[in-house]
């Protein structure tokens, strides 16, 4: 009886991962196959790889470049919103602000605005407005860590809070008893202790940002352009070219992945949305 | 305990970000919302015409369309998601070879670019290139395309979307699970209760802030959802899949009526939040502050 159950389960879990891969495989699959293959009957079996298109997206100097700045946007901006966040969130959690749930929700309601309706104050906002001299914000990598902030810094408020909330306040107490300064109570004794939820947030921010596309689509021209905006970019000006969309898609993918993998231990920890107690 | 100003300090850099990005800006939205405005037009003045687009958008057909689609694409989706998410979540609970595995696997889709989603289900459900047409015809003759047939297009981005997202439930619902005190459930079987008395009146009651939470998040994010369906359909055939997100884009860029787009922008951003607002208040706020 406990065997076959044992049998059944594996079976559906099986078929629960096939579902759940497949298209992430079928994207591999058209990244390997020349244009004329793609067109007749499509073979669920992987035969004779065609690695033409990686390398031509490998080779192209523009997109290495779109790389580079995702990288250095995305980690910019989970970093700062993911320290941020810890402070913001440790207000909250250990003083008897006025109104801090109204900000508490104020900070979320960031998060809720449709995403096309900012695009155009931003951009006019980050054209004349938020200006030093010469330097103007739009199109630069600092400009894009801020703007990804409005829907980062929310979540990461979010799903640091119950972490935080979760740390005995009594540790706190003991500790400014024994004449510890507030800075060093948050950085030495809270943050080590929050670790687990502040890698999962930290991950979760990066994906989130990496991932991010309509905004980066408008407010960068060259010098800031990120990976995803690539992605739609040489899909219009090649007609519908399947497999570079493929191949691009998969060169996004693979840097998530690998973050992925440092933490997803972690991640039922993390993300417990304050649905449980601590 | 210390003084509130060291509250403020640590809150002061989040508020002033968050100020600067998403404050102004919203306010110049509202700003703009009661001009008629093409700042690409031969006369890009912003003129004030008060609540003119307000009142338009009652009688506007495609605003109230697109309003419909994103109601139905939220309920069917976050339905399905819930429903999915908590029968992977119970299975989880279950010892079993290989669980880390396949919980790794599970949540792989996360991980994934919406842009990316999109482009993914575009491959495979284009017609003439597309795996999943090409199947359903030869299989079971059936003609899928997702590119005239309106059922096809809705159906593809709700199975899209819960493919994407019903590993956050599942996620957020083991956390749940897993932190759940025993005692109530031994007590309940000592008592003789069957399954499905268990599920109602102790499991559902007891994990209800968790999954409120999850609708929560889930709600925000498929009221916003753009970037997918702009890749695999753009919202077509016709208007069947032409979310607010998407209408906006097609109503503030192609015909630049910045000042109407801004309307129904506010308007949409409100019903959001009053949405959002009575969930928080009526099922969170209150076990928040019974916890202290």
């Amino acid at each position: 009886m406990n065997k076959k159950s044992t049998i059944i389960g594996l079976i559906f879990w099986t078929l629960v991962s096939f579902l759940t891969l497949f298209p992430i495989y079928w994207l591999f699959v058209i990244s390997v196959k020349p244009v004329v293959q793609l067109f007749s009957s499509p073979e669920l079996i992987l035969s004779d790889p065609f690695w033409g298109n990686y390398s031509k997206v490998w080779n192209d100097r523009l997109l290495r470049s779109y790389m580079m700045n995702s990288i250095i946007i995305s980690t910019g901006n989970a970093i700062l919103c993911t320290v941020l966040g810890f402070f913001a969130c440790y207000a909250l959690s250990r003083f008897k602000m006025a109104g801090k749930e109204s900000i508490f929700f104020w900070t979320i309601t960031n998060r809720m605005a449709p995403p096309a309706v900012f695009l155009l104050p931003l951009f006019l906002l980050m054209t004349q407005v938020y200006v030093v001299g010469d330097w103007r914000m739009l199109d630069t990598r600092i400009g894009m860590i801020l703007v990804y902030c409005t829907f980062n810094l929310p979540f990461a408020i979010w799903t640091l809070r119950p972490t935080v909330e979760g740390i005995s306040k009594e540790l706190d107490e003991a500790a400014y008893v024994d004449g510890a300064s507030p800075w060093k109570v948050i950085t030495e004794i809270v943050f080590p202790l929050c670790r687990p939820g502040l890698a999962v947030t930290l991950m979760l921010t990066w994906i989130f940002a990496w991932n991010e596309y309509l905004l980066a689509a408008t407010l960068t021209n060259f010098n800031a352009r990120t990976l995803t905006t690539g992605l739609s970019e040489y899909v219009t000006s090649t007609g519908t070219s399947w497999g570079i969309m493929a191949t691009i898609s998969v060169f996004t993918l693979f840097p998530a992945l690998i973050v992925f993998s440092l933490v997803q231990k972690h991640i039922v920890t993390g993300l417990t949305f304050g649905a449980v107690k601590g | 305990m210390q003084s509130n100003r060291l509250g403020w300090i640590l809150l002061a850099p989040t508020m002033i970000i968050l100020f600067f990005f998403g404050v102004l800006p919203f306010i110049y939205v509202i700003f703009v919302s009661f001009h008629s405005w093409n700042p690409f037009a031969t006369n890009p003045e912003m003129i004030y015409n008060g609540a003119d687009n307000f009142r338009q958008i009652v009688f506007d057909e495609g605003f109230l369309n697109s309003l419909g689609v994103t109601v139905m694409f939220v309920f069917f989706a976050v339905l399905s998601e819930l429903i999915i998410g908590y029968l992977l979540a119970q299975a989880f609970m279950k010892d079993f070879p290989g669980k880390a595995i396949f919980r790794t696997i599970h949540t792989l889709p996360l991980i994934v670019a919406p842009i990316i989603v999109g482009s993914v289900w575009k491959l495979m459900t284009t017609p003439s290139i597309g795996i999943i047409p090409h199947y359903l015809d030869e299989w079971f003759g059936i003609t899928m395309n997702i590119g005239t047939s309106t059922f096809a297009a809705f159906s593809t981005i709700v199975i899209m979307d819960i493919w994407h997202w019903t590993p956050l439930v599942t996620l957020t619902l083991i956390a749940a699970l897993v932190s759940l005190p025993q005692d109530p459930f031994e007590q309940a079987q000592i008592d003789g209760a069957n399954k499905r008395q268990i599920f109602w009146h102790i499991t559902l009651p007891m994990i209800t802030p968790a999954v409120i939470a999850t609708v929560f998040i889930r709600l925000m994010d498929a009221l916003r959802t753009v970037d997918e369906v702009w890749m695999l359909t753009g919202g077509g055939p016709g208007s069947s899949t032409r979310f607010v997100g998407i209408h906006i884009f097609k109503e503030v860029f192609p015909k630049t009526n910045y000042g109407y787009g801004s309307t129904i922008s506010v308007i949409v951003l409100y019903l959001t939040i009053v949405a959002c607002w009575l969930l928080y208040v009526t099922m969170l706020a209150p076990r928040n502050s019974k916890k202290g």
